[in-house]
């Protein structure tokens, strides 16, 4: 069984984020990038089945700039066998990728995409069910644990009110949630073998797909700066701040 | 794609040395030391030893293998992956634990260089996986880099050398599972010097812990030898030809350790910013003061002048060069700028820079070993003043 894992290109999580003085966005022009954290341990869960036997081959999927590369080297000096790289410069929205998803999924036909449950940049948290209707493959989201056997995924999913155990078909669409499992250094062994597996690069005209944007940003501002905090006498002072001043209770 | 292009992504200034691959190494150090390091160094250093699982856990992210060949678990690379670990691992601020967990650079090359095959086979896996501790025992009580001169013997009986004497100094010397030993197989002098594996298990090897100024981590110890009966074949290169070997290791130390220099005195330059800058004085932060500017101006340009010095003689061995005496001059910028930009870092942490816990205090305590270690400062000038030919 094939594996695609879809690793996303994202500023790094140590980087304090400085938004543009035209508001449209945010600064990334000699900023760290790395790959997104959910998507590591999507990658590391991808790993783990190849090493137990479970899946024979390990595909790194990105979509963006030529950087991208970068990002799938990542998850091919972490144990990937190759990547595939749909390259473009245009923004890419959730919708698009899970359509440039798909059309590689349809080339490749993996038994298992494991996606991040989301990117820490914009926090869409679309593209793994996007990508699972667009299919009409089952999906597993938020995912705590996953076990795979005879055909099917067993997710212990990350829910409001704690873990919800599910029984899935394959094929099938994971998102993967923090405690998945934690993801391994990319050492330097395999840096270097990386170096050498093969990264194919496709363009979205090619698999058929329109990336044009849906969404429209209007504007991005930076949150409001946190106020100092003061210091109450008594309980009834703090009672009446937080009903009259701060509206929560 | 351009070389600026090329920076782009890791967002680090261009430069004509680093390659992708180095900056993906430098995540998976980067990474090491803040989860496997960072959380414990402070109780480490206090309680001067570390795990032995760290060797391993250093291995797995292959920490332990740079430089050595594959054919023996390595992985060979270029200088400036050294240069990349040796900035990283300084960040945690613990030169013992560092001088330790990589003692095998210095104890394992001349066995990868000069050893015969079934030492290759058998020491060098187990080290380079971690399993296995390996140290280098060259200086003695009575001196350090007058190697030519050195006092413990090795007298060959049958199949056997009997070694007798005493070593000093030794990093890892506690724990150390092979060491690799300077002896004296012959006559006076440096063609009388025999370089020599030795098992810790061997009967007559002792060894006593030494209380220190700084490098706590580090399990340094003195070593004695009475009548310890070695092996012929554990004799690393040929007999009296030990000189060789011990002079080996010395370009790649130097340079590994002036890499290590630059990577405090930057840790000391971040850490005088951080503190700087939150640290409120006379209503103003300290920062806001001219004079505490100036003096992180005046680290700064320091150790821009290692590190370029540094990255241009790693390019250099890289080409396969020895420039001994520029390597010499360089450790002793290096050193000297780890002890400048650490004083000033002291005297602007001020009362809390005295106190034990801020990375500061303990780099300051570290600043000497690292101008003494590894051929001191005036020896470093003896050096390039006979290679210059003064």
């Amino acid at each position: 069984m094939k594996v695609l894992v879809a690793v996303k290109r994202v500023i790094d999580y140590n980087v304090k984020i400085r938004v543009k003085a035209d508001n449209t966005g945010v600064e990334t022009a000699n900023v760290k990038m790395s790959m997104n954290p959910f998507d590591e341990i999507a990658v590391e869960e991808a790993i783990r089945m190849k090493e137990k036997g479970a899946a024979t081959e390990v595909i790194a999927f990105s979509a963006g700039p030529a950087q991208c590369q970068e990002t799938i080297r990542t998850a091919l000096a972490m144990g990937a066998d190759r990547g595939v790289l749909v390259q473009t410069d245009a923004e890419l929205q959730p919708l698009a990728v899970a359509k440039l998803l798909k059309a590689v999924v349809d080339k490749e036909q993996p038994g298992l995409v494991i996606v991040g449950k989301q990117a820490i940049d914009d926090d869409s948290n679309q593209t793994g069910q996007m990508l699972a209707a667009l299919l009409g493959w089952s999906v597993g989201t938020f995912a705590n644990k996953l076990n795979v056997a005879d055909g099917s995924v067993e997710v212990k999913r990350e829910v409001d009110g704690g873990l919800e155990n599910i029984k899935i078909k394959m094929p099938a669409v994971i998102t993967t949630d923090l405690r998945l499992n934690e993801p391994r250094y990319a050492s330097l062994p395999n840096i270097m073998k990386a170096k050498k597996k093969p990264i194919e690069t496709l363009a979205p005209d090619a698999l058929g797909v329109d990336v044009a944007p849906r969404l429209k940003t209007l504007k991005v501002e930076e949150p409001p700066k946190r106020k100092a905090g003061i210091k109450v006498k008594t309980v009834a002072e703090l009672v009446e701040k937080l009903r009259n001043e701060a509206g929560v209770i | 794609m351009s070389l600026a292009e090329q920076a782009l992504p890791s967002g680090r200034p261009p430069s004509p040395f680093y390659t992708e691959e180095h900056e993906a190494f430098r995540s998976t150090v980067r990474r090491f030391v803040e989860r496997e390091i960072m959380p414990h160094v402070d109780q480490w250093d206090e309680a001067e030893e570390f795990p032995r699982e760290l060797f391993r856990k250093a291995s797995a992210a292959g920490l332990m293998q740079l430089g050595f060949p594959e054919a023996y678990g390595g992985v060979p690379t270029d200088p400036f992956f050294g240069i990349v670990k040796a900035e990283e691992m300084a960040r945690h601020g613990s030169g013992g634990l560092n001088a330790s967990l990589n003692s095998h650079t210095i104890g394992s090359p001349p066995i990868a260089a000069l050893g015969p095959e079934w030492m290759k086979r058998k020491v060098l896996p187990e080290v380079l996986a971690g399993e296995k501790i390996s140290a280098l025992a060259i200086t003695e009580p009575s001196g350090g880099s007058d190697v030519a001169n050195l006092r413990t013997t090795a007298r060959r009986e049958g199949d056997h050398y009997v070694v007798n004497g005493s070593k000093m100094f030794i990093t890892s010397g506690m724990r150390a599972d092979y060491y690799t030993v300077a002896v004296r197989t012959g006559g006076p002098g440096a063609g009388g010097v025999s370089l020599l594996l030795i098992e810790r298990d061997r009967e007559g090897f002792a060894r006593s812990k030494l209380k220190k100024m700084g490098w706590w981590a580090s399990d340094t110890a003195q070593l004695f030898f009475d009548n310890v009966r070695v092996p012929v074949e554990n004799l690393i290169g040929e007999e009296n030809r030990g000189f060789i070997g011990i002079m080996l290791n010395f370009n790649s130390e130097r340079l590994g350790m002036s890499a290590g220099a630059c990577g405090y005195a930057k840790v000391c330059l971040d850490e005088a910013i951080a503190y700087a800058r939150e640290r409120h004085t006379f209503g103003k932060p300290l920062i806001a003061n001219q004079v505490v500017r100036h003096r992180l101006v005046d680290m700064a340009m320091r150790i821009n002048a290692v590190k370029s010095t540094l990255e241009l003689l790693a390019y250099r061995v890289g080409q396969g060069e020895k420039p001994v005496a520029e390597i010499c001059m360089l450790k002793n910028l290096a050193t000297s700028t780890m002890e400048f930009c650490a004083n000033e870092a002291m005297q602007i942490f001020g009362g809390a820079g005295y106190l034990r816990g801020a990375k500061v205090e303990r780099i300051y305590r570290e600043t000497k070993v690292m101008s003494i270690g590894g051929g001191s400062t005036e020896i470093m000038k003896d050096l390039a003043a006979r290679q210059m030919g003064l």
